[in-house]
């Protein structure tokens, strides 16, 4: 490890980020909103420069992994956990993809957040949004550059967070600006779900304490082999413990529920935070734990049998949605799927090449999504300038979502660029050659068909439906009829969201150059960090099986979507084809429903048990209201006040007041004014002293 | 048995009497004159003493001026019989208890003194009962006990004027 | 003559004198008996006094009993007036009547 110099940059990864909200935060008050979004957007694009610094001083210095110091810690024990920074291959990558998009997601974000904070009429939160998301790229940049588990624990915690503050950002209004609870309840079960796949994380962190006394990446892996030989169970319960936390973080089976629900959250947060980043911190978990995976082929079996059974399963549900960004939530499960099943299998670099290819496309079409939705609000917004509140089609206000692809229509004629890069996008999905994501995605598929061949017949079943459900989605949006009077006034967006989608665009089409069979550049430079990686060959039967069922399933969808474009009110024509399928499909398989029933409604049964029963009737009523309260009202009342204070305090003050009155009494007898009285007292006194004086 | 001591009998049996009658009579002119005859056997029992001139002012003051006195008041009172007594009935039972007592007391004293007191009293010689007693006296009087004489003047003074002030009647005020 | 009395016995008839007057005082409700059993104790005293004086052979005594009368004359002037005046108020001699002092 030779430290240069310049690698001791690497902290301005994080602190560029903080930097940038510290601003917007305590200045962003007086600052204009083009100042607040260029701010952040600095912050991320410089932390960009500082990632490709690094990743030129590695590919100069032949990939060796270098780590920085930054600050101590934790000194407890036998724990010492120092934050250091870790510049390899690996985390370089991910640091370059994060920071990358991440800025030109901070450009749309200004002219994107411009225009919905005056649709939901909260201007002044504009500058939240920003402190929120340079919060996440710092949290983000934490998480791939720690060098310890724990370390990325702290960043796995705070991109929970921030997709927490994110998803919930108007949390008390909906989309139209309507009071509702939908956005937090979407926030919080978005937490929740995460917080279970925490919860696997630190099973496993604790397990590697015990065993491994360290929690750092070169202390574990070093260690991994003895451990191995000695417990190999450890082992295997580390890795199936770091799945769990995989699964609630990466949106895999069965904790994948909250991502569809987050689409609650602006666009830019979709596009950044569960299309390109957050999500796969989960695939960079397990590509990193490379060394524990390779130890243990069941955890692996499992791993990639969870990411094939996903990557299905939300491939099908994708085909029933008809929410522009429901479909893309559901394609991002299923494409997590696929990169999950990648590095379960042990084809690290399959799923990390598409891991950046996926980034390129997925954010491009959640960006382009926005800027569909945005049109359709904008020319809503005519409408309702023109017409007054009342709907000329289909009824009242009150129910339009902008979201809704069958609202949509002939949309490329009133938004060209948004329409083009959405092709580009769609295409990039779908996996059709030359485009980055036909390289990355059948990298994968090469690699399942060699080693895992029950999860390669998944994943093909799932690319079909991919690419049909994408189909279906571009028919819908752009072609044919508008299907709604604010579809007719759409309009394109303004350049400050468009050029970021073009750049994206642009990506999406070359990226595929990263890894291409021949010249194997991700390859080699992940081959620095991860040992044991393999170039992968190029497999024509395969190549050639899934692009021609790509094209069978764009055809499907164009016989179905394109060929006679679907009229207003009219139903979908999957639904007349597979019936109670179709029903299946479209209501998500009810596993929302079965978690609520089975679950949830559980647990708030129990906490309802505890709260009423246990603290309300028992610790309330009778432990502190009858117990404490009524002894001490006991005592308070009868012991002190009537036994010790009346009947006993009183009575001595009373009885000497009735002793004196008593004595008086008799004395004033002696003052009866009668003079033979006195006489008598006197001749009794001298009687008395008389017989004292006799007696004596 | 000679003759003196007969003489003292008759007197004190005379003394007792009158001294009952003064306590029982309901006529408060009755009880006036028995105090005088009281006062008449004490003074011969001056006398039997060998105090003439006492037994002399005792008459004079006592049985002449004081209880005239008496009896002006009481014909100025009226002598009415008092209606029965209407309040604290039991006095009478214990103040004849303890005049008892007393009795009793001075019975005992009596006579556990009886050695010390029972020395025989001389007759008194024919000295004492001439003029040169008196001259004694008035000697004794004038020398000796001048002040208390001098002030005893005062007294008679003071009583005097103290009367007729008390008994001055206010302007205005009804006799 | 032979025989004289004894001291004891004008000191018996003294005493006598004196609880008779003492319970008179006690007994009666006229002020004026009242007033005349007082002389009657003054006059057993006196009684007592001479007959010291003779068995003393000194005439303290009868100097003491000269002055004694002074006073209970004296004495007997202002009572007297007291009593009248009292008549005056209350229109009765009834000594139970006179209870102002009751307290």
């Amino acid at each position: 490890m030779t430290p240069s110099g310049l690698f001791s940059l690497v902290p301005l990864i994080v602190l560029l980020p903080v930097l940038g909200l510290l601003i917007n935060l305590i200045f962003g008050g007086r600052m204009p909103e083009k100042a607040i979004g260029a701010v952040a957007s600095t912050a991320s694009g410089l932390a960009f420069v500082v990632a490709a610094l690094l990743g030129y001083l590695l590919w100069i210095d032949n990939g060796l992994a270098v780590v920085i110091p930054f600050a101590d810690w934790i000194h407890i024990g036998e724990l010492n956990v120092a934050w250091n920074f870790r510049v390899d291959t690996l985390s370089v990558l991910m640091m370059l993809v994060v920071s990358g998009v991440g800025t030109l997601i901070h450009i749309y974000a200004i002219g994107y957040m411009h225009e919905d904070v005056r649709f939901k009429n909260d201007i002044g939160r504009y500058r939240r949004f920003f402190v929120f998301l340079n919060l996440f790229i710092a949290m983000m940049m934490i998480l791939v550059s720690g060098d310890s588990y724990l370390m990325l624990f702290v960043g796995w915690e705070g991109v929970g967070l921030c997709s927490f503050l994110l998803i919930g950002f108007w949390y008390e209004m909906d989309t139209l600006g309507r009071p509702s609870w939908a956005n937090s309840n979407a926030a919080k079960k978005a937490m929740i779900a995460n917080r279970i796949g925490d919860f696997g994380f630190l099973l496993a962190a604790f397990t590697m304490f015990w065993w491994f006394k360290d929690l750092s990446f070169d202390g574990i892996f070093s260690q991994a082999g003895t451990v191995a030989a000695i417990a190999p169970g450890v082992i295997l319960s580390i890795t199936l413990f770091l799945l769990i936390g995989v699964a609630g973080k990466s949106a895999q089976l069965p904790l994948f529920v909250w991502l569809p629900d987050a689409m609650a959250g602006p666009t830019p947060v979709s596009a950044l935070i569960h299309a390109a980043t957050m999500v796969t911190a989960g695939v960079y978990l397990v590509a990193r734990s490379a060394p524990l995976y390779t130890l243990v082929p069941q955890a692996q079996t499992t791993v990639a049998l969870v990411g094939g059974i996903t990557a299905l399963f939300a491939a099908t549900i994708a085909v029933g949605q008809y929410d522009i960004k429901k479909v893309l939530a559901y394609s991002t499960i299923s494409q997590l799927g696929f990169m999950v099943a990648a590095v379960g299998m042990g084809a690290f670099v399959a799923g990390m090449f598409h891991l950046v290819t996926h980034a390129f496309f997925k954010a491009l079409l959640f960006l382009s999504a926005g800027s569909v939705i945005l049109g359709m609000e904008r020319g809503h917004h005519h409408l309702l300038q023109h017409h007054g509140t009342q709907d000329k089609q289909g009824g009242h206000d009150e129910v339009f979502d902008p979201g809704d692809m069958r609202n949509m229509g002939g949309l490329r004629k009133q938004m060209p660029v948004t329409f083009w890069v959405y092709l580009i996008g769609a295409l990039a999905l779908a996996g059709i050659v030359p485009l980055a994501g036909f390289w990355s995605k059948d990298e994968i598929l090469a690699d399942a068909y060699i080693k895992f061949p029950a999860v390669f017949w998944m994943l093909l079943v799932a690319a079909f439906f991919t690419a049909f459900y994408m189909g279906r989605q571009v028919w819908m949006v752009f072609f044919g009829q508008p299907r709604h009077e604010a579809a007719v006034q759409a309009e394109e967006s303004k350049p400050v969201i468009t050029i970021p989608l073009m750049i994206l665009a642009a990506l999406a089409v070359l990226g595929g150059v990263l890894n291409l069979p021949g010249l194997h550049g991700l390859t080699n430079w992940l081959g620095h960090t991860i040992v044991g990686v393999e170039a992968g060959e190029f497999n024509f039967f395969v190549a050639g099986l899934s692009t021609l069922l790509a094209l069978i399933a764009i055809g499907f969808s164009w016989w179905l979507y394109g060929r006679r474009p679907l009229l207003a009110g009219q139903k979908d024509p999957l639904k007349k084809l597979l019936g109670p399928v179709y029903t299946i499909l479209e209501r998500k398989y009810w596993v929302d429903e079965f978690y609520w029933a089975t679950i949830i409604n559980r647990y708030v049964d129990v906490s309802r048990f505890l709260a009423n029963v246990v603290d309300g009737r028992f610790w309330h009523d009778f432990v502190h209201d009858r117990v404490i309260a009524g002894t001490y009202n006991w005592i308070s009342k009868i012991v002190l006040d009537q036994r010790v204070d009346r009947q006993f305090i009183d009575a001595i003050g009373d009885g000497l007041g009735v002793l004196t009155k008593r004595i008086s009494t008799g004395l004033r007898r002696l003052q009866n004014g009668f003079v033979r009285s006195y006489a008598l007292a006197v001749l009794a006194g001298v009687v008395i002293i008389l017989g004292y004086l006799i007696l004596k | 048995m000679n003759l003196t001591l007969i003489l003292f009998i008759i007197l004190a049996t005379v003394a007792v009497v009158s001294a009952i009658g003064l306590l029982v009579s309901r006529n408060t002119v009755y009880a006036a004159l028995f105090l005088v005859i009281n006062y008449a056997s004490v003074a011969v029992f001056y006398l039997l003493l060998g105090a003439p001139f006492i037994a002399l002012v005792q008459v004079t003051v006592y049985a002449g001026a004081i209880m005239v006195l008496f009896l002006f008041v009481i014909m100025l009172l009226g002598a009415d019989k008092l209606p029965k007594a209407t309040v604290l009935p039991w006095q009478r039972p214990v103040a004849i208890g303890l005049a008892a007592l007393l009795l009793v007391e001075g019975v005992f004293l009596f006579f556990q003194r009886l050695k010390t007191i029972s020395t025989p009293l001389a007759n008194p010689d024919a000295a004492v009962n001439t003029t040169e007693s008196l001259r004694t006296l008035g000697m004794a009087l004038f020398n000796q006990y001048l002040l208390p004489f001098e002030v005893t003047s005062i007294l008679l003074l003071v009583a005097m004027v103290g009367v007729i002030v008390l008994t001055k009647k206010e302007k205005g005020e009804q006799g | 003559m032979a025989g004289t009395i004894p001291l004891s016995y004008y000191l018996a008839i003294s005493a006598v004198l004196f609880t008779m007057g003492s319970l008179g005082v006690l007994v009666r409700r006229n002020p004026l008996i009242i007033f005349m059993s007082v002389e009657l104790m003054l006059n057993s005293a006196n009684l007592a006094f001479v007959a010291f004086a003779r068995s003393f052979n000194v005439l303290t005594g009868q100097i003491f009993v000269f002055f004694v009368m002074t006073v209970a004359a004296a004495e007997v002037a202002v009572g007297l007036a007291l009593i009248v005046i009292i008549f005056r108020n209350k229109h009765s001699i009834d000594v139970d009547l006179m209870s102002n002092l009751k307290g």
